[in-house]
């Protein structure tokens, strides 16, 4: 012991007494509305036991006097150094119409990324049924494999819907949460630097590619219209968007063309990826709805030009939300 | 027996310069927070199925729609709303006295709450956080992969109490000062080089390795004892290194 314990306590207890009740008091009001003295006196407060537990470190053997300074100035250091308030806040609606569009058109290279190799999925799954017919059962889940497409078509004319009716709501809400995992899970596989994301993107597209070839080879081209493009033409960019969020997150990860330290990446991209996230749940909670109580139901019920132009108009909507939304905004 | 997991510190440095550590949450304590979060999800949705089961005498479909829903939410919302309201803190972290920080030692903000629970089924792959868990044992500071992607970690939040002040002040005299005539030959004796390499040695004894801290502060003390012999009752149970620190007290604290 080099520090004369009885004075420098003497001293410096009440400087630590006042940090702890100005501590208490922020811990408990992050935002007090203290004036430029109060906020001055609180910095000097901080320094000044800063400095004591340079000097208890250096030259006292305390080990629970420093750790109680240490508890100190860490708690003071988070309350002093909170950053700035993240971009994008402010009612929730503006943030879904600006700040969502925003976001995607920030990142538009890994977006067209995401729809290109959902495109080659695509293609692969096309030229792999026309290929080898037998793969359907392989590459088609949800059954698909079981009948034929016209057979189904067939099946759906005489049901007119009644096999949903009694379960709307359930089938509704089985899609929006199943579709919304899968879409934060594609994000997520954005951390195995990217390629999780570049696999489940490019395996939704063999199935579409799948699908469609499968029932155009049918004749069935403007049933699988009806049936996919309602949903489909929300759903499908979404799963694209949630690719778009992984490779962001992967390329965050991996720093190509960034100088800057891996985390400080990262953290460039969080608000960008949260707003993405917020904006794909609420497409998929659309798409969900769509598909349960539209989707579903073919003519004679509901005539397939209807549904078609429906999923074309909700598509060129979202194209146009997507380019256009929050271009007004500045602060972004 | 040895332990597997040996306590894990971030350490930080201030713009003024200071440094100071943050104990990180060991895995247990994570993995037992985490296990009364699941339970506290799973009673919520219970409660939710036996809401759901009156309003089914209504209208069925809508009634497993809206339980569906509301579990999803429950599961989905809960860890971020109370990380978002108790500043890094679940109830199960609240119990387990951990908290979620900012891997600069600040307060998380909503996105890093987000996107660290967003990528939980990421760490959750292929089952029983088996990626998170790794992560967690195979990084510095024991981020699952939701925490890296976050810059996030978790930390003990136990707030310490002041210490006993009389305590500390108790058995603290130095017990070479009780000879003053000593203690002046002492620093009368004493090359000004001597006094600083001795409280040099002392400011970085905790850069020291443990044989180097040992051999130093022993050539140190033996020269101290051979410049001025103190009564044995005064050093006796000394260490090399506590008779150092007395020593430099006497030639460096103000008369």
């Amino acid at each position: 012991m080099i520090l004369d314990m009885q004075r420098f306590l003497e001293s410096a207890r009440p400087i630590w007494k006042e940090l702890e009740l100005g501590l208490t008091h922020l811990e408990h009001d992050p935002d007090p509305q203290w004036d430029l003295a109060r906020t001055e006196a609180f910095y000097r407060l901080y320094q000044q036991t800063s400095a004591h537990l340079a000097e208890v470190r250096h030259l006292t053997s305390e080990r629970e006097l420093r750790g109680y300074l240490e508890q100190l100035v860490a708690r003071s250091y988070a309350s002093i150094y909170v950053r700035g308030r993240e971009r994008g806040r402010g009612r929730w609606w503006q943030w879904f119409t600006a700040a969502f569009p925003v976001a995607v058109r920030r990142h538009a290279a890994a977006l067209a990324l995401s729809a290109g190799l959902f495109l080659v999925g695509c293609a692969f799954g096309a030229v792999a049924l026309k290929i080898d017919p037998t793969a359907k059962a392989t590459l088609l889940p949800f059954g698909h494999g079981q009948q034929t497409p016209t057979e189904r078509v067939k099946k759906e004319m005489v049901d007119q819907g009644k096999n949903i009716s009694q379960a709307r709501g359930r089938f509704s809400a089985q899609l929006m949460t199943h579709n919304t995992r899968v879409a934060f899970f594609t994000l997520g596989l954005g951390m195995t630097f990217g390629l999780g994301t570049i696999v489940l993107l490019f395996y939704n597209g063999v199935i579409m590619g799948a699908i469609s070839v499968d029932y155009i080879a049918d004749g069935q081209l403007v049933f699988l219209l009806g049936w996919i493009l309602p949903h489909g033409s929300v759903e499908i960019p979404a799963i694209l968007l949630a690719g778009q969020a992984g490779l962001v997150l992967g390329h965050a990860l991996i720093g190509w063309g960034n100088r800057l330290p891996r985390r400080l990446r990262l953290r460039a991209v969080l608000p960008d990826l949260v707003t993405m996230a917020g904006g794909i749940a609420v497409l998929m909670v659309w798409a969900g709805v769509i598909e349960s109580f539209f989707s579903q139901y073919h003519e004679p019920v509901i005539p397939y030009a209807l549904k078609i132009g429906f999923g074309v108009v909700e598509m060129a909507a979202l194209a146009l939300f997507l380019i256009r939304g929050g271009a007004n905004e500045s602060t972004l | 027996m040895k332990a597997l997991y040996n306590e894990a510190k971030l350490e930080l440095r201030t713009p003024e310069g200071m440094e100071f550590t943050l104990p990180l949450a060991g895995p247990v304590s994570r993995l037992l927070a985490l296990a009364i979060d699941m339970a506290v999800v799973m009673v919520a949705g219970s409660v939710v199925q036996k809401v759901i089961a009156v309003l089914a005498a209504f209208n069925a479909d809508a009634a497993q729609g809206l339980g569906t829903v509301l579990y999803f939410v429950i599961s989905m919302l809960y860890s971020i709303l109370a990380e978002w309201l108790w500043q890094g803190q679940t109830l199960g972290k609240r119990l387990l006295g951990i908290r979620v920080m900012d891997r600069d030692g600040l307060p998380i903000h909503l996105s890093q709450i987000v996107v660290r629970n967003l990528l939980r089924p990421v760490d959750m792959l292929p089952a029983f956080y088996l990626v998170g868990g790794l992560a967690a044992l195979g990084t510095r500071y024991g981020q699952r992969v939701g925490d890296l992607a976050a810059n996030t970690v978790v930390v003990r939040a136990r707030q310490l109490e002041p210490p006993d002040w009389q305590k500390l002040l108790a058995g603290k005299f130095n017990s070479m000062l009780e000879h003053p005539h000593l203690a002046a030959r002492l620093r009368q004796r004493t090359a000004p080089e001597l006094a600083g390499v001795a409280l040099d040695a002392l400011v970085r004894r905790d850069q020291l390795e443990d044989s180097a801290r040992i051999e130093l502060f022993r050539e140190l003390a033996g020269i101290f004892r051979r410049l001025v012999e103190f009564p044995a009752e005064a050093v006796e149970a000394l260490s090399d290194e506590q008779y150092v620190r007395n020593a430099v007290e006497i030639l460096h604290r103000s008369r």
